[in-house]
């Protein structure tokens, strides 16, 4: 399963491109090293990928569907696709990274988990897979977050995972990781459970691989459906960037799929206001990886700004900074407003309705031109149980 | 000529620059010598500090809200360079000075005449690949970080890199700012290391706050270096070099 491949494949130090690395303190060194060792021996190894798979299917229930919407067909006047990560237990694609990660753990003989989460999903993916694997959890989460995302709070508490408020900077997802961080580095024989395509190599390598069974079903699914296993058109959103690398990661290498990543304006790109990273950042360091990042002139970050929680985060994983950079991946921007609206209209359309975080996807829609040959997939990561308050208030 | 090589024990401060206010840090590297501090670590305050606990957190943001900036301290820096005779050491994260352009500022430390530069959040393997050559163009001494697991290999390897600067031993794995004293446990170890890094003097740090842990850390190593101690010092206003030297 190791990859060759132009775009996935990270250098020896763990860098796509210019992107990526493990940039982290010594003190962390060590984890490192017996993450990437158990690791790199396990994904070649036959009985973990069975119970991986088995895993997935049994208990997360995939494959998730890839659904037609006949209504959005008909609004852009060519084929829209929507991959179900929504319909996964627990609500969306992060608990195929968790389940992943939790084996993976376990092999390593590991007891405690630690997390950070942003929409919560991560950390209720986190909590469930600790559940089930006996393991003690322990989350991090912006106390904003916790506000927000009130019932993935309950519903970590309620799992039996400990959920601790990170209260510095803007309170949101990148605090978290901060104190998640720092928490690992006290606690060295905790195993970091890391949300995204995120963090220190061999985190965003990893995510992405146990995310790729997403395009991996697309294939076989689009291929059953049309005749043909390729769209022309992947959109999905991007907070740090795991759902869309899952999305993405089959297509890579074919250059005819357009891959288009999502990123949350905010109250707009140019407000002061957003979490568009790849618009408004920089080559920059933060969370143990070098990729894009939104700072200052003296490359202090800048606190992001999203009314969704899991895109409320000041950089992308390494893997999209570096196919944005070289124009393989294409970013786009999608407002708070266009999400919301964007929300009801998936709800009315098909009777979906979508997390915020994948309303950022249905409504670039948008802001594509499509001609009658596209056929497209939307990844529909999550869904959005959990953002019914601020639905409703803005009704 | 390594600068850090004294023929006695050694006590280093590390301040964050520009707390407790925009202009202190001058007069507080100058007021540290005086009274005997043998080198100042002079931290150049970063949005997350990821490696840091509250004490050093609570000062960087501080010192931000109050404008600090690598400008700003290479400024002050320059007005009391003729001042200072004892080895300054800059330490921070590596974004602030990448944002900054690596170039600019190891020309600014060449001509500050900065004894060494401390960035925990890089490996030497990354230095090595990407930095290495401007640091020596420059000659401008880096300094790492090792922890008493780190493998005696690699130890060795740091050494290697260190011959005009001194090993930064951590003392536990942890963040800075622990208050616990010392864990003696762990002092064998240090005295292992001491004699693996030949030649390279060995400071300990993180978690060092009493009188009783700068004693313990001198009877293995060449040093101790305080920094959440002394900046929680300066919130409380306390005298902690007082009752130290
Ligand atoms: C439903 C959903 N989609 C997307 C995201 C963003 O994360 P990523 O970009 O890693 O997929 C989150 C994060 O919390 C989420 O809950």
């Amino acid at each position: 399963m190791i990859s060759e491949k132009k775009y996935t494949a990270v250098d020896d130090l763990g860098f796509y491109g210019e992107f990526g690395g493990a940039f982290v303190p010594e003190l962390l060194r060590d984890n490192l090293e017996e993450l990437s060792l158990n690791y790199n021996l396990l994904k070649e190894d036959e009985a973990f990928q069975n119970e991986f798979v088995s895993l997935l299917k049994h208990y997360v229930g995939r494959p998730s569907p890839l659904y037609l919407s006949q209504k959005l067909t008909n609004e852009y006047q060519c084929p829209i696709f929507l991959k179900r990560e929504d319909l996964n237990h627990t609500g969306s694609h992060k608990i195929n990274n968790a389940i992943g990660q939790i084996l993976l753990a376990k092999k390593m003989g590991k007891t405690e988990i630690i997390a950070e989460t942003g929409a919560g999903q991560h950390g209720v993916a986190t909590a469930t897979v600790c559940a089930l694997m006996d393991m003690k959890c322990i989350v991090f989460m912006g106390e904003k977050d916790i506000e927000r995302q009130a019932p993935n709070v309950q519903r970590m508490k309620y799992l039996g995972a400990e959920v601790v408020p990170a209260t510095s900077g803007s309170k949101t997802l990148k605090d978290a990781t901060n104190e998640a961080i720092r928490y690992w580095i006290n606690h060295t024989n905790a195993y970091y459970l890391i949300g995204s395509v995120v963090g220190p190599h061999p985190y965003p390598a990893m995510v992405a691989l146990f995310q790729s069974v997403i395009s991996k079903e697309i294939k076989t699914q689009l291929k059953e459906q049309t005749g043909s296993e390729n769209p022309t058109k992947i959109v999905a959103c991007v907070g740090g960037g795991s759902n869309a690398a899952g999305a993405f990661f089959e297509y890579y290498d074919n250059e005819e799929v357009e891959l288009i990543a999502v990123e949350a304006g905010g109250m707009g790109v140019d407000s002061g206001h957003t979490a568009a990273t790849s618009a408004v950042g920089n080559p920059g360091v933060l969370h143990g990886s070098l990729t894009l990042l939104m700072q200052d002139e003296y490359g202090q970050v800048i606190e992001p700004y999203s009314i969704s929680a899991g895109l409320d985060y000041p950089g992308i994983g390494p893997l999209h900074a570096h196919t944005i950079q070289v124009g393989r991946t294409k970013s786009i921007s999608v407002t708070d407003d266009e999400a919301l609206k964007a929300a009801k209209k998936l709800a009315v359309y098909e009777g979906i309705i979508p997390a915020l975080e994948s309303a950022h996807a249905i409504a670039a829609l948008d802001k594509i031109d499509f001609s009658s040959n596209d056929v497209v997939v939307i990844n529909l990561s999550g869904r959005g149980d959990k953002d019914m308050e601020t639905y409703l208030n803005f009704e | 000529m390594n600068r850090f090589i004294k023929d006695k024990k050694q006590l280093s401060i590390f301040i964050t620059a520009g707390f407790p206010t925009l202009d202190s840090t001058a007069a507080q590297i100058l007021e540290l010598q005086s009274k005997g501090i043998d080198f100042i670590e002079v931290g150049i305050p970063f949005s997350d500090p990821m490696a840091d606990g509250v004490v050093i957190q609570e000062s960087s943001s501080i010192a931000l809200a109050n404008g600090m900036n690598m400008d700003v301290l290479f400024d002050q820096l320059d007005s009391i360079k003729n001042q200072v005779q004892i080895p300054l050491v800059l330490m921070g994260y590596l974004n602030p000075v990448l944002q900054y352009g690596l170039e600019k500022f190891l020309k600014r430390c060449k001509d500050l005449k900065i004894a060494s530069v401390i960035l925990p959040d890089m490996s030497i393997e990354i230095y090595e690949r990407f930095y290495k050559e401007l640091f020596e163009k420059y000659e401008v001494s880096m300094t790492f970080l090792i922890t008493p697991t780190t493998s005696n290999e690699r130890i060795q390897k740091v050494v290697n890199a260190s011959s005009k600067s001194f090993i930064y031993l951590v003392s536990q794995t942890s963040i800075t700012g622990k208050k616990q004293a010392l864990d003696s446990s762990l002092f064998e170890r240090y005295s292992e290391i001491k004699q693996l890094c030949k030649g390279v003097p060995v400071m300990l740090g993180f978690g060092i706050s009493t009188k009783e842990d700068v004693e313990n850390a001198h009877l293995s190593c060449d040093g101790a270096i305080i920094g959440s101690a002394y900046i929680r010092s300066l919130m409380e206003k306390k005298d902690l070099i007082a009752e130290l030297v």
